[in-house]
C-alpha cells in the first residue's frame, strides 16, 4: 500500500494541495487571493514536472495496475505540467484584466492537470475513465467561467452535452470490451487481443472507445465542438483547452492502443489513419474562412492532430516517438501563439478578429516577429522546428508503408499553410491601420518570446526531448 | 580552413542578427548603416568563398571542403562541394553584394529589408553546399520565407497575390519531394548525399493502382522531385508564379529571383535525379526533352506579347531555363556542361537585365514598354549597358548567353534531334522579343513630355553594371572558365548515370565519344 501511494504520490500532492488551497480560499480572501494562487499553482506544477522529469524512478504499477508509471507516463506528465503552469502564469494577467480572476480557476486548472495525469498513466478502463472524468468536469466549469458571456455559458454547455455524449461512448465500448476480454485492466485485455482472432465484441469496443477518445483530441468526425468552445471560452481558458488536454488525450489514446489493444494493430490502423487524413483535410480547409483567430487555431489544432493520429497511426515505437515529439513540438507553438491571443485587445476589451493585425508589425516589430516565427512553424516551414515534428511523424507513416497517408498529410500542410499565412499577410503586408494593441504581462511576453525562440533554436537539437521521447515510446510499446 | 563553407553560409545570417539586435531605429542615419553592414558582409562572404574556387581541385571529382557533424533525428550537418555546386556557390556570392548596391534607393524598412537578403543568401549559398537530404531541404524551403516577405513588403500593387501564389506553389512543388525524401531515408538507411549517390534504388517495373510503371519506384521518386524542382526551375506548364513574382518584386528581389533562387531547381535535377534515379531519369527523359522544348517555343512566343519589361524578361527566363532542362536531360557531357554554364551566365545576364529596368524604373516607377521610348537620346550610357545584355540575352557569340545555348544545343541535338530542332527556333525568337523590347524602350526619337528630364545613370549604378558586363564577356570569350572547373565531375556524373541504366554498353559508348 505505501508503495501504491509513493507510486501516485505527484498526483496525491497535486490534488491535496487543490483541495486544501480550495477551502483555504474559501474561508480568507477569497478572489483577492486570486493571483497568488495562480502563481502558487503553476509553482506546484513546475516543481512536480521537474521532480518527475528528473527521477528516474524505473516502471512501477500500483494499486494491482490500475495505474502505471513508466517512462512514457513520465513523459506526458512533465509536458503536461509544464504546459498547464506556462498557460496559468501566462494567462493570469489577462484573467484579471478581464474580471475572470476567480480563485476557483487556477484550482480548477490543478484538478484538470491531476486528471491528466491520471489519464496518461492509466492502466485499467475504469482509471481511464476516472482520469477522463476529473479532466472533462474541471474544463466544463472553467469553459463556462465568463458567466455573463453567453457565448462563454454556450460554450460550457456545448461542451459539457458533448463532453457526456462521448463519455457515454466511451463506457459503452468500455463495457464490450469488458464483456468479451474478461477484465478491464489494460494486460488483460491484451492477452485476450493477441490470441491470435479478434472477436467481434472486441473489435466493436475499440471502436467505441475509440470514437469516445477521438473526441477528446477533437478528430474529425468528433471534432465540431472544437471551434465554438475555442471561440466561446476566455482566450486564457481556451489557451488551456488547447494544449496540456490534448497531450493527455493524445497520451491515453497511445496507451488504450498499445496496452489494451496492441495485438489488433491492423484493426485499429485503418482507424486511425482514416481519421488522421480526415483531420488533417478538414482543418486546412476548414480554417481557410475563418475570421476569428481563436476559431482559425480550432481548426489548426484539428489538423494538428490529425498528423499526430499519423504517428499513431503507424503502430510502432517510432510512430509513437514522433507522436511524443509532435505534440511537444505542438505544445510550445500553442502555448507561445495563445500568449499572444489573449493579449489582442482593443480599448481594454479582448478581440479576436484576424483583420484587427492589420500592420501590426510596425507599432510592435519584436511581438510581430515572434508570431511571425510561431506562424511558419505552425505551418511546419523549415528551418522552424514544427518543420521537424511533421518530418517525424511522415518517417513514420512512410516507415510503416503508410506513404498514401503521408502524401495527404503534406499536401493538407500546404493548404493549411495559407491561413497562417494569411496572419502574417494582414501583420506585415496590411493595407489599412489596423487596431489591435497586446498589452502583455511579463510573463506573457516570455511565454510568446520563449516559444518563438525555442522554434528557432531547437533546429539545432530539439532540446534533447528526443531521447526522452524514444524512452517513452519504448516503455509503451514493447 | 575546414569550415569554410560554414563560413560563408553563415557570416551573411550573423550580419543580419547584428543588424536585428544592434541597429535601432528607422531614421536615415541608421538605414545608412544597414546598408553599409549589409554590403561589407556580402562583400566580405564574397571575398571569403574566393578561397573555396582558388583552393577547389577541379580533376577531384568527389566531395570537397567537406564538414560534417551529428544533428538530431540521425540527420547530419554535412557539407561540401564538387565541380557541380562549387560555381554556383560562387555566383551566389558574387551577385549578393551587387544585390545590395542595387537597393541603395530603399526608404521604407531599409534595415528589415537588408536582414531579409542576408538571411535569403545564408540560405541559397546552404542549398548549394549541403551534403545531407533533410538539410538541403530545410535550406531550399526556408528561403521561400525571406522571399515570400521580400514580395509581400516591398512589391508592387498586386504583391499580395504575387507572394501568396509564389508560397504556395513551390511549398506545394516540394512537400512532396518531402516524402520522397522520407522514403529514401527509409530506404537506404541514411540521409547522408554522397552516399546515396551510390545507392541503387529499386528500379523493377512495379504495378500501382493499377498503372504500370516502368522504372518502379526510381520513376515515383523521379516524379516526386521533379514536381519540386520543375516548379522551382520553372517549366512550362507550372511557371506561371513566375511572372507574377517576378513583376510584383522590387528590383533586387527579381534579381535574386531570376539569378540564383531559379538555379536551385536545375542544381536540384542534377544533384538528385539525374545521378540518384538514374533508371526514372531515362524513363522521363523524352517527356522532360519536350516539355522543355515547348516550354522554349511558348514562353518566347508569350514573351513577345508582354507590355510590362519584367514579365517579358521573366517570360524570357523561362525560356532560357527551358534549355537548361534540355540540356541537362539530353544526359551527355555538352548537354550538362552547356546546362550549368547556362544557369550560370544566366544568373549574370538576367540579373543585369532586372536591374537596367530597375534603372528606370526607379526613375519614372512605371514598367509599361509604352511609358518609354527614345531613352538614347538622354541616356547614352544606359542604352550601351542594356544593348549589351540585350545582345547577351540572345545569344550573340562572344557574350556568355552564346556559350550556353550553343553547349546545350550540341547535347539536344545527340539525345533527340526534333527537339533540338524545336529549341533552336527558340533562339530566333528570343532574337525577336529581345530585339523589339530594345527597340521600343531605348530607341526612336525622345517624344514623351515625361521622359524629357530622365537623367542617363549614376556613379553607382555603372560601378554595379561594370562585374556584370565583365564576366558575360569573360566567360563568352573564355568558356573554359568555367568547364574546365565542371568537366571532370560532370563526366564522373554521366558515367555513373550510363553505368547504371540497364542497356549501359552503348549508352556509355555514346556519351564517351561523344566527350572526346
Amino acid at each position: 500500500m505505501t508503495t501504491d501511494l509513493q507510486t501516485i504520490l505527484p498526483e496525491l500532492i497535486l490534488a491535496v494541495y487543490a483541495m486544501l488551497a480550495l477551502v483555504g480560499a474559501v474561508y480568507t480572501g477569497k478572489d483577492a487571493l486570486t493571483g497568488v494562487i495562480t502563481w502558487l499553482t503553476a509553482g506546484l506544477m513546475a516543481v512536480l514536472a521537474i521532480w518527475i522529469g528528473t527521477s528516474a524512478a524505473p516502471a512501477t504499477e500500483a494499486f494491482g495496475g490500475l495505474f502505471i508509471s513508466d517512462a512514457f507516463a513520465q513523459y506526458a506528465k512533465v509536458a503536461i505540467l509544464l504546459a498547464g503552469a506556462v498557460v496559468l502564469v501566462a494567462g493570469q494577467e489577462a484573467v484579471a484584466r478581464r474580471g475572470l480572476g476567480r480563485f476557483e480557476y487556477p484550482l480548477l486548472i490543478a484538478l484538470a492537470t491531476v486528471g491528466m495525469m491520471m489519464m496518461v498513466s492509466a492502466g485499467d478502463m475504469m482509471s481511464l475513465y476516472m482520469g477522463l472524468e476529473l479532466q472533462s468536469l474541471a474544463l466544463y466549469v472553467v469553459a463556462a467561467m465568463n458567466r455573463d458571456s453567453v457565448k462563454s455559458t454556450e460554450a460550457g454547455m456545448k461542451y459539457f452535452v458533448l463532453g457526456a455524449l462521448s463519455s457515454g461512448l466511451l463506457l459503452y465500448g468500455a463495457s464490450l470490451t469488458y464483456g468479451y476480454a474478461g477484465t478491464t485492466l489494460f494486460s488483460g485485455i491484451i492477452g485476450a487481443v493477441s490470441g491470435g482472432e479478434v472477436s467481434l465484441g472486441l473489435l466493436i469496443g475499440l471502436v467505441f472507445v475509440s470514437a469516445g477518445l477521438a473526441f477528446k483530441i477533437s478528430a474529425v468526425p468528433f471534432h465540431m465542438w472544437t471551434p465554438d468552445v475555442y471561440e466561446g471560452a476566455p482566450s486564457p481558458v481556451t489557451a488551456f483547452f488547447a494544449t496540456a488536454p490534448k497531450l493527455a488525450a493524445m497520451g491515453l489514446f497511445a496507451r488504450v492502443l498499445f496496452d489494451a489493444f496492441g495485438g489488433a494493430v491492423g484493426d485499429w490502423q485503418q482507424i486511425i489513419s482514416l481519421m488522421a487524413i480526415l483531420s488533417m483535410a478538414l482543418g486546412a480547409v476548414a480554417a481557410i474562412g475563418q475570421t476569428n483567430i481563436k476559431r482559425l487555431m480550432a481548426y489548426s489544432s484539428i489538423s494538428h492532430m490529425g498528423f499526430a493520429l499519423m504517428g499513431l497511426s503507424a503502430g510502432t515505437a517510432l510512430g509513437v516517438q514522433a507522436m511524443l515529439v509532435y505534440m511537444a513540438i505542438y505544445l510550445t507553438m500553442n502555448v507561445g501563439t495563445f500568449a499572444f491571443i489573449m493579449s489582442m485587445e482593443r480599448d481594454g476589451k479582448p478581440i479576436t478578429e484576424i483583420a484587427s493585425l492589420n500592420q501590426f508589425a510596425k507599432g510592435e516589430p519584436l511581438k510581430a516577429l515572434a508570431v511571425l516565427v510561431l506562424m511558419f512553424s505552425l505551418a511546419g516551414v523549415p528551418p522552424t522546428v514544427g518543420f521537424f515534428g511533421k518530418l517525424y511523424v511522415l518517417q513514420a507513416a512512410v516507415d510503416a508503408g503508410l506513404t498514401w497517408l503521408a502524401i495527404g498529410g503534406v499536401i493538407a500542410s500546404v493548404i493549411s499553410a495559407f491561413y497562417y499565412l494569411r496572419i502574417v499577410y494582414y501583420m506585415y503586408f496590411g493595407e489599412t491601420e489596423g487596431t489591435a494593441e497586446a498589452p502583455m504581462s511579463p510573463a506573457a511576453w516570455v511565454a510568446l518570446m520563449g516559444s518563438a525562440a525555442v522554434m528557432v533554436l531547437g533546429v539545432i537539437n530539439l532540446f534533447g526531448i528526443e531521447t526522452a521521447a524514444a524512452a517513452a515510446a519504448q516503455a509503451l510499446v514493447n | 580552413m575546414n569550415n569554410l563553407l560554414s563560413i560563408i553560409t553563415f557570416l551573411p545570417m550573423v550580419a543580419a542578427l547584428i543588424l536585428a539586435v544592434f541597429l535601432r531605429g528607422d531614421d536615415p542615419a541608421a538605414q545608412r548603416n544597414a546598408k553599409w553592414l549589409a554590403l561589407a558582409a556580402t562583400s566580405a562572404t564574397f571575398l571569403i568563398s574566393l578561397g573555396v574556387l582558388f583552393g577547389f581541385d577541379p580533376s577531384d571529382t568527389g566531395f570537397q571542403f567537406v564538414e560534417e557533424a551529428d544533428w538530431l533525428m540521425g540527420l547530419s550537418y554535412k557539407m561540401g562541394v564538387d565541380g557541380i555546386s562549387v560555381l554556383f556557390v560562387m555566383l551566389t556570392t558574387f551577385l549578393m553584394p551587387l544585390t545590395i548596391a542595387a537597393c541603395w534607393g530603399v526608404t521604407t524598412r531599409g534595415k528589415e529589408y537588408m536582414i531579409a537578403f542576408l538571411v535569403l543568401e545564408t540560405l541559397m549559398i546552404g542549398v548549394f553546399v549541403a551534403l545531407d537530404l533533410v538539410l538541403f531541404y530545410l535550406f531550399f524551403e526556408a528561403g521561400l520565407i525571406p522571399m515570400f516577405l521580400i514580395i509581400g513588403i516591398w512589391g508592387g500593387k498586386a504583391r499580395i497575390y504575387a507572394a501568396f501564389k509564389f508560397f504556395l506553389y513551390t511549398f506545394l512543388g516540394s512537400v512532396l519531394m518531402l516524402v520522397a525524401m522520407v522514403f529514401m531515408y527509409m530506404e537506404a538507411g541514411t540521409t547522408d548525399i554522397p552516399t546515396l549517390l551510390n545507392h541503387a534504388f529499386d528500379s523493377s517495373t512495379m504495378r500501382l493502382l493499377g498503372i504500370t510503371i516502368t522504372g518502379g519506384a526510381q520513376t515515383l521518386l523521379f516524379i516526386a522531385f521533379f514536381a519540386s524542382f520543375a516548379v522551382q526551375m520553372p517549366m512550362w506548364p507550372v511557371h506561371t508564379w513566375l511572372p507574377d513574382a517576378h513583376v510584383q518584386a522590387p528590383t533586387a528581389g527579381s534579381v535574386v529571383l531570376a539569378a540564383i533562387l531559379l538555379k536551385m531547381g536545375g542544381y536540384g535535377f542534377l544533384r538528385f535525379s539525374l545521378p540518384m534515379f538514374p533508371a526514372g531519369a531515362d524513363v522521363m527523359a523524352t517527356f522532360v526533352l519536350w516539355l522543355s522544348a515547348i516550354a522554349i517555343v511558348y514562353t518566347s512566343l508569350v514573351a513577345l506579347v508582354q507590355e510590362d519589361m519584367k514579365k517579358l524578361i521573366a517570360y524570357s527566363s523561362v525560356a532560357h531555363m527551358g534549355y537548361v532542362t534540355a540540356g541537362i536531360f539530353a544526359a551527355n557531357q555538352q548537354g550538362l556542361d552547356g546546362a550549368i554554364f547556362q544557369m550560370i551566365s544566366h544568373g549574370f545576364i538576367s540579373g543585369a537585365l532586372f536591374l537596367c529596368v530597375g534603372v528606370i524604373y526607379d526613375r519614372m516607377h512605371t514598367r509599361e514598354i509604352d511609358a518609354y521610348g527614345g531613352l538614347v537620346n538622354r541616356m547614352p550610357a544606359y542604352a550601351l549597358i542594356f544593348m549589351f545584355f540585350t545582345m547577351a540575352n540572345v545569344g550573340l557569340p562572344g557574350t556568355s548567353g552564346f556559350v550556353g545555348e550553343f553547349l546545350t544545343l550540341v547535347g539536344m541535338f545527340q539525345a533527340n534531334t526534333w527537339v533540338a530542332a524545336v529549341a533552336t527556333s527558340g533562339v530566333i525568337l528570343s532574337a525577336a522579343y529581345a530585339l523589339w523590347l530594345y527597340r521600343r524602350v531605348v530607341m526612336g526619337d525622345l517624344i514623351k513630355e515625361s521622359l524629357k528630364a530622365i537623367t542617363d545613370m549614376n556613379r553607382r549604378e555603372k560601378w554595379i553594371f561594370a562585374p556584370l558586363v565583365a564576366m558575360t564577356l569573360l566567360l563568352g570569350v573564355y568558356p573554359s572558365l568555367v568547364t574546365d572547373i565542371i568537366g571532370p565531375s560532370v563526366e564522373n556524373l554521366l558515367n555513373q548515370y550510363h553505368a547504371a541504366l540497364p542497356d549501359s554498353g552503348s549508352a556509355t559508348e555514346v556519351a564517351q565519344a561523344a566527350a572526346h
